[in-house]
């Protein structure tokens, strides 16, 4: 079993394993977070503590896609409407209970020092383990001036997580909107301000829909909505460049808890390998329970043996380094699409996908053997289908008429002409291809060999800038 | 009109319940995202009909189930009967991707049930041209699959047509001959209904057997479609075939569907073993018959019916007989019913008998089902329209048989096949009508 410990996150934050539930509804009360504990989850942010608001109903909406449920997932509700008074007693059991689990708070006050001092003293005796300040919620919060308010604004960002290091004896994290030009002024702020960590990212602005019968946008509040912030698996990807962006700033980074559409371990694997000391869940946690944490705890430890890592110190920000600018991508790295005849199953997706959306290198005009060059005519998409719609079918009522002929198939299970084929010479090596191919490892990118050394945007164009100067 | 209707009859449902029942709405929806949207797809290919398979089912997926109906029935007119008699395991299923991918072939007739069923749940008609003056006129003779393709193409385009059939209800074999546990002869008609409503002229009981009456039609009509069907089932050629107690696949088929048999006991033999004799057999089982025998000259390997026809057989409980024939039909005072076979060999060839191997079955029907026979003749005679072997010889893209203004389809040419096939051949025929109408007005 390898060693999912965290140790020493943002200078001080201990947990069993990664796994931490983020400020959201799963960690609204003391008894939910000893069950997540039980469940797996190595800590656990507090549903934001601050003066008690009021909600409203309904909250929550998602998008859903091809019969997938949650794909991305929005809500309106605002923090903690519990009392400080009840968050902090259960808060101090829970520590009492779980003394090795890493318990932060979440916190969002008005904006003066003082009362910011005062939740501090309050939520550090009851035994929290770290604060994140909760500079990200984009709404109903940020229009009181608290939330993405002030995490939208530099200045304030560096005030508060000043006045709060004033105070705190614990790591101060700040939790970064994604809600903004480029999340990178912010995190600096926070870094001036002392802050000790970020979380990133929050929710994003969005309204997830509109009910088609009603017009009524989602979530419906009595025939109106507003914006929510938008999770789960579809911002992902987001927030993953927003992780790399932050931590590959050095006026930026800090220990970072990645936040973002993580339901697996390979999401997990992926905000660790981008730099990330933890990682937080909620939507997953929210569609299926706290018992998924069972699968990413296992799902990690086997990959981290098979590639032979024995602590999450090993892997953080191993794929740091591999992002960097455009400019200093090689120009000269040239790969094109080859086809798996065994594996194809005639679906010609790529083949209309190269047409329409890529550079029409993937024919069906079948000749035997590859083909390249730019003087062959072929049929476009629209001519192959009115062929076939031309055709005459029939149904094979005889065994005879239900016989598959050999020669159709060459040596391959799918007929020898539903077999697209790539014209190398004019595939650009976009990937589009093998991103809609149904069949895993069937279209795969092979490098070219093209005899040319390795070259980026940056070194031509400052050799053709020396040359013009001379 | 017009299109008769029916009695529903409860004891007929509860014994033939439907094979594949429909799918709920969001099992539709579901099944209908796993369908992959292949370019040119193969299901499509392979339907008669060239239904835009993708296209209607990813207009399922979107909630869009008003143009899912209208793709299907703009290639199909019948998709809601195909959608439930199609052998799809040759057809469009059977040429689905996901065999070599994650081995279950998208459900496509039972999406493509699920959009036409709504279309007519809805009650919407087709948009349709109104008939313009001097469009036009076709005679449709039959009121079969290729008949009832032909008229609505041919309505749809803006021509009259106008149905002539011999029987009292139309839809041919969809009403009267598909095992009702896949086609209820109720949703024929409704489909025929939907048609009749198009602008399609019905006219019954129209018995066409004279020089007078293809006159009376040529005056009336510019051109004329024969969508004959096949005759009578040949009779079995064997003393007694006309014995009380003999009745043909067809017949029986019929009489059940339309409420004229509704119980068997006993002993019931289907000579033949064709998907048709099936059918038959299945339906003498769900009748009520305790033994059921099919009893087939060849071996199962021989046999001209679906796989997935002879194994719902055997699950129904049908015993097989094979390399036997019968030789004669018997019956005693006591009207008991006796079937003589002999077991036959395959030699050279030749079927040849196997010495002391008679055997004698005490039954109470025998079912011949070893194919039909073409009635043809009449035009064959009359107007010179080429026939071989029996079936209208037609250009296959056009459907126009050797008399230009006669043009043919379905099972009268090409022998019997599928309903799909004859709609193929229906529509076909209408679209060249059309073009020859518009090369002789230029």
């Amino acid at each position: 079993m390898a060693d999912l410990r965290v140790r020493g996150f943002a200078g001080a934050i201990n947990a069993p394993n990664p796994f931490w539930l983020a400020s959201a509804p799963p960690t609204n009360t003391g008894e939910m977070i000893m069950r997540a504990f039980d469940a797996g989850w190595g800590g656990a942010v507090w549903k934001t503590i601050g003066e008690p608001i009021t909600n409203v109903s309904s909250r929550y909406s998602a998008t859903d896609w091809n019969s997938q449920r949650i794909m991305g997932f929005n809500n309106i509700e605002l923090i903690s409407d519990r009392t400080v008074e009840t968050n902090l007693r259960e808060m101090a059991e829970v520590k009492r209970r779980y003394p090795r689990h890493a318990v932060i708070a979440s916190l969002m006050v008005a904006s003066t020092r003082e009362a910011w001092h005062e939740i501090v003293k309050r939520t550090e005796d009851a035994g929290a383990d770290g604060l994140e300040l909760n500079f990200g919620c984009p709404h109903g919060m940020s229009e009181r001036g608290m939330g993405s308010a002030v995490g939208q604004v530099p200045e304030y960002t560096e005030t508060i997580t000043a006045w709060v290091k004033e105070k705190a004896r614990t790591p101060v994290l700040v939790k970064l909107t994604p809600n903004i030009t480029d999340i990178r002024a912010i995190a600096r702020a926070a870094k001036r301000g002392g802050a000790d960590g970020l979380s990133a990212i929050n929710t994003i602005n969005s309204i997830t829909g509109i009910d088609l019968d009603t017009l009524t946008p989602r979530p419906n509040v009595d025939g109106k909505s507003t914006h929510g912030g938008y999770c789960g698996p579809a911002v992902k990807p987001i927030a993953l460049n927003m992780v790399a962006q932050i931590l590959s700033d050095p006026s930026a980074a800090l220990p970072l808890s990645g936040i973002g559409g993580i339901g697996t371990w390979r999401d997990a694997a992926e905000f660790i390998l981008l730099g990330c000391g933890s990682v937080q869940v909620c939507t997953a946690a929210m569609h299926y329970g706290y018992r998924i944490v069972e699968d990413m705890a296992e799902g990690l430890d086997n990959w981290m043996r098979s590639k032979g890592f024995h602590t999450i110190e090993e892997f953080r920000g191993l794929s740091l380094p591999r992002v960097t600018d455009w400019n200093n991508l090689n120009l000269n790295y040239k790969i094109v699409a080859r086809i798996d005849e065994q594996k194809c199953i005639g679906c010609d997706l790529c083949h209309i996908a190269c047409w329409d959306g890529a550079h029409q290198c993937i024919h069906l005009d079948r000749v035997s053997g590859p083909v390249n060059g730019h003087v062959e005519l072929h049929d476009s998409p629209s001519v192959i289908e009115a062929r076939s719609r031309a055709s005459i079918a029939f149904t094979p009522v005889t065994r005879k008429e239900r016989e598959v002929d050999p020669a159709s198939h060459g040596p391959y299970p799918t007929p020898l002409a539903r077999i697209p084929r790539v014209d190398e010479t004019e595939c650009v090596g976009c990937n589009l291809c093998s991103l809609v191919c149904p069949v895993d490892d069937c279209i795969t990118m092979v490098r070219v060999d093209n005899g040319l050394q390795p070259e980026t945007w940056e070194e031509r164009t400052r050799v053709e800038s020396a040359e013009s100067t001379k | 009109m017009s299109t008769a209707i029916l009695p529903d009859d409860p004891l007929l449902r509860e014994r033939f319940t439907e094979l594949r029942p429909p799918l709920a709405p969001q099992a539709a929806v579901i099944e209908a995202n796993r369908c992959l949207n292949c370019f040119d797809a193969p299901c499509t290919a392979a339907c008669p009909t060239h239904i835009d398979v993708p296209g209607f089912i990813k207009r399922i997926s979107s909630g869009n189930l008003r143009g899912s109906a209208l793709r299907i029935l703009d290639a199909n007119i019948m998709g809601g009967s195909c959608a439930r008699a199609c052998p799809v395991q040759v057809l469009c299923e059977g040429a689905c991707v996901m065999h070599r991918y994650n081995r279950e072939p998208i459900q496509i007739a039972l999406l493509q049930r699920h959009a036409v069923d709504a279309f007519y749940d809805s009650g919407e008609e087709l948009p349709c041209a109104a008939p313009a003056a001097g469009s036009l006129r076709v005679a449709c003779i039959g009121a079969g699959p290729a008949s009832l393709a032909c008229a609505a193409e041919l309505r749809r385009q803006g021509a009259s047509a106008t149905i002539l059939e011999r029987r009292a209800l139309p839809g041919g074999l969809n009403t009267y001959g598909v095992a009702e546990y896949k086609l209820r002869s109720a949703d024929s008609l409704r489909e025929v209904e939907m048609i009749h409503r198009m602008g399609v002229e019905f006219r019954f009981a129209a018995d066409i057997a004279t020089a007078a009456d293809l006159d009376d039609i040529e005056s009336e009509f510019d051109l004329v479609f024969l969508g004959l069907g096949l005759g009578a089932m040949q009779r079995l050629g064997l003393p007694g075939d006309d014995a009380e107690g003999v009745l043909n696949a067809l017949e029986l088929i019929s009489a059940y569907k339309t409420g004229h048999i509704r119980e068997l006991s006993g002993t019931v033999v289907v000579v033949g073993a064709g998907n048709t004799a099936i059918d038959a057999a299945n339906a003498a089982r769900r009748l009520g018959a305790e033994t059921v025998y099919m009893v087939y000259r060849r071996s199962e390997k021989d046999i001209s019916a679906f796989d997935f026809e002879y194994e719902h057989a055997r699950q129904e409980g049908v015993q097989f007989l094979w390399r036997r024939q019968p030789v004669a039909i018997r019956t005693d005072d006591q009207g008991a019913l006796f079937l003589d076979t002999v077991q036959v060999r395959h030699t050279d060839g030749e079927l040849v008998p196997i010495p002391d191997s008679e055997f004698t079955i005490e039954c109470d029907l025998v079912v011949p089902a070893i194919g039909q026979s073409p009635l043809t003749k009449l035009v064959q005679q009359l107007r010179q329209v080429e026939v071989c072997d029996g079936l209208i010889v037609t250009d296959r893209a056009t459907g126009q048989t050797s008399h230009p203004r006669y043009f043919a389809g379905g099972d009268c040419v090409n022998g019997g096949r599928e309903v799909v096939d004859a709609v193929a051949d229906g529509k076909r025929a209408a679209l060249a009508m059309l073009k020859s109408k518009e090369v002789h007005h230029g």
